[in-house]
Parts: C-alpha cells; sequence; structure tokens
C-alpha cells in the first residue's frame, strides 16, 4: 500500500483523541449543538479563529430568502453577538441599540457556502509551486489533512467573498486518489494562518474518488488500480486493514488508520468525487458493507439516473450547474440534473470546484433552476437558495451551527443588491459572525491578499 | 410558448442537403439588435430569403408572410462565440476524439482546422440550443508557437458548417508562447520575426501574394488559392521552417489573413503593438489581454482590436497579475474595440457567453468597478465580435441584408433563468434536439415497472 506506519506517541491516547475530537462525535443533522467551541490543546491543529467584532444590526425591507426554504417579503433580520436574533416581517420589533441597514429593493440569504473548493490548496497564481491539492504518491492517502497545504494568502478567498458571497466552504484534497485525506472547513475571514480560518466545531471529512482519476494516475504507473475494479478492490483492502487497525487494542499511531477508523465510527464524514449513476450506485453498497455514509457524491453529473436511490439512502448531490463534455465521465451530464434530483426528493447541493466558480454559485443555481422549469419542475426561489446554504452545511456537518437564518445560528449574512438568482445582482454587504466583512460601497472593506501588495491592480475591485 | 415548440420538431440527424430558409416574421416582441443599442420592446423582425429585410418598431410585415406573435419573447441576432473549439472536440480528455492541440505535429503555421471541423459534435447542437449561431474556431498550440489557421463557422445543423477557412492564423506570445519556443519569450520573440521574415521572402521567391483576401466578399463559396500548395521555392539550408508553415504565413506577412495573438501582460502587449513598425502590414487581433486595461490608451491609438473573456479577476499566473472584471469596460471606455469571447475556466462552454455579458452589466452597480451597458454587453457577444471576424454588418446584427440568423427567447437572454425557444441561422429553423435533451426526456421519469429506461426513447 506504500502507506507509512508511523510510531511513536502514546498511541492509545492519541487514537482516542482522534476519535473524540470537539465538535466531531456525530456527523451529519443530527449533531447537537452543544461542544461547537474546541478546547485549545485537545485537538491538534486546533482552530484559533475568533469573531471580528460587529455591531447589533437590523436589516430592515429586504426580500428574506431564510436558506431552509422560507421567504419573507419587506421583511427584518436581526443579528447581534455574532448570532442571528430572529428575521420576520416588518412587524418584528428592532431592540434599542440596532443599527438599521436599510434592505429596500434588496435581498438577504445566509452566507453562501460552497462545499467543494480547493482555494488554498491549489492557490492562485497557479504555478507548480503552488499544486498543493493532490499528494499522488499513492491511491489511498487517508493520512494527509488539506489544511496542511492550504496557503491563506490564496487571493482567491477574496474573490469568493466579494463576489460571491462565500462565508464558509470545505477544501478537499483533489481527486487524484482513491481516499485523498481530510477536508478542512474554513470560515472565510483572512487570516495569517490556517488556523484561524478553521470553522469551530466543524467535522472533518475525507475525500474520496471514484472513476477515471484514480485508475488513471495510478495506472499510468503501471500500479493499481488501472481499472474500475482496481478501485474498488484497492478501497474494500483499505477498509478492511481500518477494521483490523480499530479491532487492535493498543493500535501504534497510525494517521491513516486514525482517519479511517474516525470514518468508520461516524466522526469523519465522507466526501465522494464521483460522475456515474452506476459506480455512485456500487459505492453505496461499499458503505454498506462496512458500515460508513456518504455524505455526498460530489460532480454527481448522473445523479439524475438514480435520484430515487439517492434519496432513499440520504446522500446529497453536490453538482454544477451545466458542466459537461470534458471528459468520459462527464459525458451524460444534463443541465436538468439539480432539478430532477431535487424533484425525487433526494438532496442538492451545487458547488464549484473552481476559483471563478465559486464567485457565482448564485447564478449556477438560478441557471439549475430554470433549466428545470423549463422542463416542468418548478422549484421555488427559497428551495433554490437552499441549494448554496442549509443544504451544503448539512453534507459538511454544520447545520446546526450556519446554514440558514435561525435565531441562535451564527449571523453569517449576504445583503445583495438584487434579486441573487439573478445576474444583474452582487452582494452589496457580507456578514460572517455577525462582524462585516465585505462592504460593496467602501473599499476599505475588501481584503487583499499579501501577494497582491505592491502588484499591478492592488486593491483594485476585482 | 407551446405554438412556437410545436415548429421545432426535427430528426437529430444532419441535413445531407441544404434545408431551404423560410420567410418569417415576428412581431410584438422585444427586439435587440446587437449593435449596442438598447433592446425595443414591442418590435418587428423580418426575414426573407435568408436574410434580415427589417427590425425595430413600425416595421411592417409584407403581405402573406408567415406570422409569429414573439409577445412575451426577445429576439436577438445569434451569438457570436469567438475563439472556440466547436467541431474539434468531443470529449477534451479523451485525446481520439480531440484534434484541438497537435503537439506531436511537424507543422504549426500550417495547421488548418478546417477540414477537420465535425457539426456533429455534441458541443456543436448544445451550443445552438444555446443560441449561439456562428463561431470561430481555433487549433491550439500545441508544438509551435503558431497554433495554425481557425475558421468561421456556422451552427446550422448541416454538413456546411465551414464558412470562412483559413479566417485568421493564431500564434501565442505570453507565458505558453514563451514555453512553446524553448523556455523564454527571448525565443518565441525571434522565433515569430524569423517566421514572419522567413514567409515574406519565401513569398517572393515563390511568386505568392498571399492565401486569399479575407475582406469577407467571400463566405467560404469561393475558397480562393490556399498558399500551402503552391510550387515550391528555392530555400536556404538554414530555415527553420518548413516550406508548408512558411507558405501558410505568406498572407500574414502580406496583411491578407488576420493574425490573431494571445498574449496577456501589459508589457507584452506593448511589444506585440510594437510589431507594426517592423511588419506594417500585419492585421492584427489581440487575445486573451488579461492586463489590457493597462495600456488600453496604446491599444485604442492602434486600432488593433480584442477579444477577452470578461470575468478573469485572479492572478492565475505571472502575466494575469491585474487581472479584474473591470478589464473589458475600461478598454472599451479607452476606446478599444473588444468582444468577449474564450474560456475562463473549465466549466465554461459557448453557450455561457450570454452569462459573462450579463456579469458585465451587474459589474456598472458596483462602486469602483466598470461594467458595460446591456447593449455594450449584447454587442460584445454578437455584432462586434463578427465585426473582428471580418463581418461587419452581416453577422451579429438585425440589420437589412445580414444573414438571418435569429433567436428567439423566453427571455432576457442575457439573464441566467433565459433560454432560446427558436434557432434560425440563415433564416433556416434549427434543431434544438441533442444528447443532453434526449437524456433530459429518458430521465424525467425512473419508473420502472414495465420496462427499463433502455426502452424509453
Amino acid at each position: 500500500m506504500g502507506r507509512h506506519f508511523n510510531k511513536g506517541g502514546t498511541a492509545a491516547l492519541l487514537a482516542a483523541t482522534a476519535l473524540a475530537m470537539a465538535g466531531c462525535t456525530t456527523a451529519g443533522e443530527e449533531r447537537p449543538a452543544t461542544g461547537a467551541a474546541p478546547v485549545a490543546g485537545e485537538e491538534p491543529y486546533a482552530s484559533t479563529y475568533q469573531a471580528y467584532p460587529g455591531q447589533p444590526t437590523a436589516i430592515v425591507g429586504a426580500t428574506i430568502y431564510d436558506g431552509a426554504g422560507g421567504r419573507i417579503e419587506n421583511g427584518t433580520v436581526l443579528f447581534a453577538d455574532g448570532k442571528v436574533v430572529g428575521i420576520g416581517d416588518a412587524g418584528l420589533a428592532i431592540p434599542a441599540g440596532y443599527t438599521r441597514v436599510d434592505g429596500t429593493g434588496r435581498f438577504v440569504t445566509p452566507g453562501i457556502i460552497d462545499i467543494h473548493s480547493h482555494l488554498g490548496d491549489y492557490p492562485t497564481p497557479s504555478v507548480d509551486a503552488h499544486s498543493d491539492g493532490n499528494e499522488a504518491t499513492s491511491p489511498t492517502t487517508p493520512e494527509v489533512w488539506a489544511e496542511h497545504s492550504v496557503w491563506p494568502q490564496d487571493p482567491g478567498f477574496s474573490r469568493a467573498l466579494a463576489n460571491g458571497g462565500i462565508t464558509a466552504l470545505q477544501i478537499l484534497p483533489g481527486s487524484a486518489n482513491l481516499m485523498g485525506g481530510r477536508s478542512v472547513t474554513l470560515k472565510n475571514v483572512p487570516s495569517r494562518t490556517v488556523q484561524g480560518m478553521k470553522f469551530p466545531g466543524a467535522p472533518y471529512s475525507m475525500k474520496m474518488a471514484c472513476g477515471e482519476n484514480p485508475k488513471r494516475v495510478y495506472g499510468g504507473r503501471g500500479r493499481a488500480p488501472s481499472t474500475r475494479m482496481g478501485n474498488f478492490a484497492v478501497n474494500r483492502e483499505t477498509w478492511i486493514e481500518a477494521q483490523d487497525y480499530m479491532a487492535e487494542d493498543d493500535p501504534d499511531r497510525d494517521l491513516a488508520m486514525e482517519t479511517l477508523s474516525g470514518v468508520l465510527s461516524g466522526d469523519i464524514m465522507i466526501q465522494n468525487h464521483c460522475y456515474r449513476a452506476d459506480e455512485m450506485a456500487l459505492v453505496m453498497s461499499m458503505a454498506e458493507e462496512f458500515g460508513y455514509k456518504v455524505a455526498a457524491f460530489h460532480h454527481a453529473v448522473e445523479s439524475y439516473k438514480i435520484a430515487d436511490m439517492l434519496r432513499d439512502n440520504d446522500v446529497c448531490s453536490a453538482v454544477w450547474a451545466d458542466w459537461y463534455g470534458f471528459k468520459m465521465e462527464a459525458y451524460d451530464a444534463i443541465p436538468e440534473n439539480a432539478a430532477l434530483i431535487q424533484n425525487q426528493g433526494a438532496c442538492v447541493v451545487i458547488h464549484s470546484d473552481d476559483e471563478n466558480g465559486i464567485q457565482r454559485l448564485n447564478q449556477e443555481a438560478a441557471k439549475a433552476q430554470a433549466d428545470g422549469r423549463r422542463m416542468g419542475i418548478d422549484i421555488a426561489d427559497a428551495d433554490v437558495i437552499s441549494w448554496i446554504t442549509l443544504n451544503a452545511a448539512r453534507a459538511m456537518g454544520i447545520a446546526d451551527m450556519t446554514g440558514s437564518l435561525e435565531a441562535g445560528k451564527m449571523a453569517d449574512v449576504v445583503l445583495w443588491n438584487g434579486d441573487p438568482l439573478s445576474v444583474y445582482s452582487r452582494p452589496e454587504m457580507v456578514w460572517i459572525d455577525g462582524a462585516m466583512m465585505y462592504d460593496m460601497n467602501d473599499s476599505a472593506m475588501r481584503p487583499v491578499s499579501d501577494f497582491e501588495l505592491g502588484q499591478p491592480g492592488e486593491g483594485d475591485v476585482k | 410558448m407551446k405554438r412556437l415548440l410545436t415548429l421545432a420538431t426535427f430528426a437529430l440527424a444532419l441535413a445531407a442537403t441544404p434545408v431551404a430558409a423560410q420567410d418569417i416574421a415576428i412581431t410584438g416582441a422585444t427586439v435587440a439588435t446587437g449593435d449596442g443599442s438598447d433592446p425595443i420592446t414591442n418590435a418587428t423582425v423580418v426575414v426573407q430569403n435568408g436574410r434580415v429585410v427589417a427590425a425595430g418598431s413600425g416595421v411592417a410585415v409584407p403581405a402573406g408572410m408567415q406570422t409569429v406573435d414573439g409577445s412575451g419573447m426577445w429576439v436577438t441576432p445569434g451569438i457570436f462565440a469567438s475563439i472556440t473549439n466547436l467541431g474539434l472536440v468531443d470529449v477534451d480528455a479523451v485525446a481520439q476524439s480531440n484534434d484541438v492541440n497537435a503537439s506531436d505535429s511537424p507543422f504549426g503555421a500550417a495547421l488548418d482546422v478546417s477540414p477537420v471541423i465535425n457539426p456533429n459534435a455534441q458541443d456543436f447542437a448544445y451550443s445552438r440550443a444555446g443560441g449561439v449561431t456562428r463561431a470561430s474556431v481555433m487549433p491550439g498550440a500545441g508544438a509551435s508557437i503558431f497554433a495554425g489557421q481557425g475558421a468561421i463557422v456556422d451552427l446550422g445543423a448541416d454538413y456546411d458548417a465551414v464558412r470562412h477557412p483559413r479566417a485568421f492564423q493564431y500564434v501565442e506570445m505570453g507565458e505558453r508562447g514563451a514555453w512553446l519556443a524553448g523556455g523564454s519569450r527571448t525565443s518565441a520573440h525571434a522565433l515569430l520575426r524569423n517566421a514572419l521574415l522567413e514567409a515574406g521572402s519565401f513569398g517572393d521567391a515563390a511568386q505568392l501574394t498571399g492565401g486569399r483576401k479575407t475582406d469577407g466578399n467571400r463566405l467560404g463559396q469561393t475558397i480562393g488559392l490556399d498558399a500551402r500548395f503552391t510550387p515550391d521555392a528555392d530555400r536556404s539550408s538554414d530555415v527553420l521552417l518548413t516550406r508548408f508553415d512558411a507558405a501558410a504565413l505568406v498572407p500574414v506577412v502580406n496583411g491578407e489573413q488576420k493574425l490573431y495573438v494571445g498574449v496577456e501582460r501589459a508589457s507584452d502587449i506593448l511589444s506585440i503593438l510594437a510589431l507594426k513598425e517592423e511588419f506594417p502590414a500585419l492585421d492584427m487581433v489581440l487575445v486573451g489581454v488579461a492586463e489590457g486595461w493597462m495600456v488600453a490608451d496604446r491599444i485604442a491609438a492602434a486600432g488593433v482590436p480584442v477579444i477577452s473573456a470578461a470575468l478573469r479577476d485572479l492572478p492565475v499566473s505571472f502575466e494575469q497579475l491585474a487581472a479584474t472584471q473591470s478589464n473589458v469596460g475600461r478598454m472599451l471606455d479607452a476606446g478599444v474595440t473588444v468582444a468577449i469571447g474564450g474560456y475562463d475556466s473549465s466549466g465554461d462552454h459557448p453557450r455561457g457567453l450570454p452569462q459573462m455579458a450579463g456579469n458585465m452589466v451587474a459589474l456598472n452597480r458596483v462602486p469602483g468597478a466598470t461594467g458595460m451597458s446591456w447593449g455594450e454587453a449584447f454587442a460584445a457577444i454578437t455584432s462586434v465580435p463578427a465585426a473582428i471576424a471580418g463581418l461587419e454588418g452581416r453577422v451579429g446584427v438585425l440589420a437589412q441584408g445580414a444573414h438571418g440568423d435569429i433567436v428567439v427567447w423566453d427571455g432576457d437572454p442575457l439573464e441566467t433563468s433565459s433560454a432560446p425557444v427558436r434557432v434560425f441561422i440563415d433564416g433556416v429553423e434549427q434543431p434544438l434536439v441533442n444528447h443532453q435533451t434526449r437524456l433530459r426526456d429518458r430521465y424525467r421519469s425512473l419508473d420502472e415497472s414495465k420496462l427499463p429506461r433502455a426502452y424509453e426513447r
């Protein structure tokens, strides 16, 4: 397998720590709201993110999409101390001391969430020296953690904030490997360190990939896997290895096995790159064989062919609106994919996998909605917004903390200068944990990465 | 909308023989003519014998002409997609189906896409269904800084796609050109100059005056002499170009074939503009031009048009450090002729051009940014790219005598929610059925209680 079996440390203690990491106790939407704040020292590379100061704020007169399928005309959004206080219609009382923001003619959504990004681990400039997203030296690298590749100075974070209203995002390892390593979920707040961006309490996910990429990368080197059946064989052998590791009384420290046992224990979620319907069905069977759950299939261009199975297995599909044709397994991609998935009652997430696309997830969702409408599938605007907010949060295990404008959740809020489902609208203001991090009308409220200082176009609107 | 759709039932196979154009008038629609002006409400478009007769308000419908009620619809010229690989590829990552880059070819400038364009490629049909009616198709530079010769195509469902073969030569002069030239821009510049000088002297020796005029009076019906196939001339032993490549560059040196130059960095743009001093006949178009806004006045003064992707705003490379979504708008304001075209990212396809243009309109509402008016943005994907391709007034615009390339949309064409309802090319209504629409229809239901989905077609 080519995996290192590192020894050292107090194995049992550390393995237990990995399984009991704060914020990782359960996966998915059932996760209790308690224990969101990790205690420093308990978790390696722990989040040091702290919300920036904010004002108690009332956005009034806006159309509100609450992220959970609700829509309020001429509504009011209240937040204070980093949390949503409440939303309601024009009758909602505004407590004393709140700063009013005029939302007339504007729209409010929860912060937009991208479940599939490589910002930081494939940052711009896209030079070889920055290619840190695929540890393509072994088909299974559960031992790597994406956060150790993230360059916080990637200028892409600021574009995602200003143009896309992105407040949280999951950075995934690439798809060269069957098991690519751990993801990291970030707050889209600039920081000198990746720890300063880590979303407190977000569970880890492990990235998996099926199909063409792993078999091409490794088959091309004359080693397994070189076929789709090889993909499954290597995966299954690795899961068996993890089961054996978990059965040991006092196993030696093993980073790969710690991640895999975290998956089998339900503490670490699975984000599975997969295009073809038949392969997704096989992966769901593999998950059943070894007793884990796939949170979301990513790219999933053929989900529309098995949307009923995805619904029954409660697996989300994180998809593009209309990418197609760039590789064989994307040949049957259709723009009605998202609408057909939703129509079967399965979970839709619109993702980017792209430093440009992350700036326009709202437009991608709007296109997918319109393609559905043209074939007779009407999906309400407010439900479409959930594709890029609450559904993404669900599949990332952070839905109890963000993703909708529910009282008590993080005040991750975007004020748009028009309907976010229109091409003509842009974020006007973005708050993260109640702190204003972007204001279209104030050039001082636009972050500039170290890389861009003193360069042509520094501080330019982008 | 139903009444419009009923006419659009076609088989999937391409017509082997030309289909007759139909005379048609669309009334009561919102009409955007593509010339940069604002849309006109309650307007009429008349197409006769495959050509636009009139478009606007107060246009009379000729007696007896088939009339379609366009109320609630938008009618526009078809989208002109610049710098595409339409018909050159079925699946990008399936090498056998991909004719974009000829990385191991002995030839560069001599490569010509016109005989290999396949109008049955699905991207042709998808783009057509997205309202793209004409496009420039370009080879990728694989083995030489010279990618070869691009063509202008129409997207009609027939085998006469290539309307203007060898319309332009393409050369890479940025980072990619440097890499192809052997590792440095110095080599790319040396190769370019050497090639143009060799082509010039080769043309004299072979008594070649060029390929054929690209003045647009011949739209593929009369394909002129291809310089590459003329008799050899004496060549000295130290030449770098094959005879075939040298001959292909003769019309470039003579200014009879456009030279598209791929370039991003501000300083590189100026170096390319300076080429006109050495080779005054060059008829250049700049492609890419991410940092064009920094030297926009110089580009405008040189009178060289630009084709640029609109939404690049990241320092993807050291030649794009100043990339901004305001690039196109700022160049436009400086007086540069700018078309929106090319690909921004892996998900981009020609049918995404309206979204790109729509974002330019959105930008006008961002303080400090420079966007485009609706009319400017729509012109940048219709009449302007057509004019840059040498088809001014005849393509990409609803003007009298222009090709009858008409798209009827179910809403504002730049809006994400809109799509074409009917597409005409030279007055011929086009099928909008394709692999994607068939899959959509098959999987509308997942019911297999009687038979597998494989029987649903």
